[in-house]
């Protein structure tokens, strides 16, 4: 049970971790990308 | 100095279950944020602007001087990580994470005033000095603690970090520009409110950085990693001492390999608006080049990921060897793809060029953890940077100098890039015979279980685990 918790709560903080770094770096890469794709207009 | 304690290494052991996944993100927060650097240039022009606001006028600041602030900045940044490299590694990852964040943020609070007093020497301090300072120390804070918790894929490891600084480019470009619109009225430019705002988030980011970020407990390996059984000639299990390393010639072998590869791909990067422009005329418009640098960005991101994690299958030597070959074809091929107008070609080659020179960046930390072991791998690596801060002036040189030398001899614009094409080769030919001559680094340089141990418990890495 106690181990059960540990897994959820580490799933957890692995997803607001890499969601803190990702969703900005996302954002990033997309709006390069869009800008990049004038290169082929 | 008690408040400040849970920054010491030994408070940020991990306990038991610590998932090492967690690792990566706060080194991505880390180098995210200093990563900005690459995006500075988005101030040039309206820091030109500060008192005409539409156009310069008389005692607005020119591009020339402007341009000092990134090249104070790199300096710093190589002076740093080589000074403060042995302090980051022995004082540990959380206390570098937050001086690096006090830096950066302090650099743009001290240039947010300077703006605000129209003081360009306080910009120079601020995000020259103490801003190269925070790069320094930032760039190399997570490396050894990544390669720690990743014996098994030390490349992949640091390349997501490393990837990050690559990366931090494409968040703060249109996040600048976004809050300089914000700010700017019919008669003020909003440079300075961005410059604060920039400084608060990029604190908040890297202290996240700096809570997350743990050590692993001595002795610990991933579940199910069994350390290779079979020496490898070019990777050692033993370390060696951080200023032992320069007296080897590992050392100032993977030192050029590594500036060759830099001076190759940084001046065509600075450059490669105006040069795909001139190679192409009518083919390739100023917007379209503008696309063809953020492509080359992506790229750039891209390679360090890729190529460090590849090199964790085929090794470094032979990562490097891919790079300087694959290299040399391909600036070989640039001045042919001009001559028969392939645009397509042009792309293809230089995005290739780029994406290695990001691999050669984050290849290098793992090169190094092979040579030297990981106890005083970050130290070494910050020495290591010098390398970059050298190439930084050679390969911009080496473009806009032989251009110009070529273009006032009479050789049309379009074929005035084909000789610093061939120079770059040559270069990478060089680097081919440096990464060829690393050999295995001499035993009587590695360090004695004595004097391990000893360095062990100067650096706290024997205490307790934090939370455990």
């Amino acid at each position: 049970m106690q181990t059960t918790q540990q897994d959820s709560s580490t799933t957890l903080k692995l997803i607001v971790a890499w969601g803190f770094v990702g969703i900005p770096l996302l954002w990033g890469v997309l709006q390069t990308l869009s800008n990049a794709m004038k290169l082929f207009q | 100095m008690g408040a400040l304690s849970f920054l010491d290494r030994q408070n940020t052991v991990a306990g038991p279950g610590f998932n090492r996944w967690l690792v990566p993100p706060a080194a991505l927060c880390v180098h995210l944020c200093i990563g900005q650097a690459y995006a500075y240039s988005v101030f040039n022009l309206p820091m030109t602007k500060l008192i005409g606001i539409t156009q310069s006028a008389p005692g607005d600041w020119k591009l020339t001087e402007l341009g000092w602030i990134f090249s104070i900045a790199i300096f710093f940044l190589g002076v740093s990580s080589a000074l403060f490299g042995r302090w980051v590694e022995e004082g540990g990852p959380r206390k570098a994470m937050f001086a690096a964040a006090l830096c950066w943020a302090g650099g743009f609070f001290i240039s947010a005033i300077g703006v605000k007093l129209h003081n360009l020497w306080l910009i120079y301090l601020g995000y020259g000095v103490l801003g190269g300072i925070a790069l320094g120390i930032g760039y190399i804070s997570p490396v050894s603690t990544l390669i720690k918790w990743f014996p098994d894929r030390p490349g992949m490891a640091t390349g997501m970090a490393i990837m990050g600084f690559g990366g931090g480019a494409f968040i703060a470009s249109p996040l600048s520009v976004w809050l300089m619109s914000k700010f700017s009225t019919p008669t003020h430019i909003g440079v300075m409110e961005t410059f604060v705002i920039l400084g608060v988030v990029y604190l908040f980011f890297m202290m996240v950085g700096a809570i997350i970020v743990r050590v692993p407990a001595p002795g610990w390996k991933p579940e199910g990693y069994v350390p290779p059984t079979t020496a490898s000639k070019l990777i050692t299990r033993n370390d060696v001492f951080v200023y032992d390393a320069l007296k080897t010639p590992q050392f100032w072998l993977i030192w050029w390999v590594l500036c060759l590869n830099v001076t190759a791909g940084i001046g065509v990067l600075g450059q490669a608006s105006a040069m795909s422009q001139e190679m192409f005329p009518g083919h390739i418009t100023p917007v379209a080049a503008a696309g063809f640098v953020g492509l080359m960005s992506l790229f750039n991101m891209g390679g360090r990921f890729i190529w460090a994690s590849t090199s964790d299958y085929i090794g470094r030597r032979n990562t490097y060897f891919v790079f300087m070959v694959l290299g040399f074809l391909l600036y070989c091929t640039v001045p042919y793809t001009g001559s028969i107008g392939s645009v397509t070609g042009f792309v293809c080659c230089f995005l290739i060029i780029i994406s290695m020179y990001g691999g050669g960046f984050s290849t290098v930390p793992a090169y190094l953890r092979d040579m030297y072991g990981t106890r005083y791998v970050g130290a070494i690596h910050g020495l290591l940077l010098t390398a970059w801060s050298m190439a930084g002036i050679f390969g911009p040189v080496l473009v806009n100098y032989i251009r110009e030398y070529n273009v006032t001899h009479g050789v049309p614009k379009a074929q005035a890039y084909n000789t610093t094409m061939y120079i770059m080769a040559g270069l990478l030919v060089i680097g081919f015979i440096c990464n060829l001559l690393v050999k295995a680094v001499d035993t009587r340089f590695h360090m004695k279980d004595d004097e391990a141990e000893r360095a062990a418990a100067e650096i706290g890495a024997v205490g307790k685990p934090a939370g455990a």
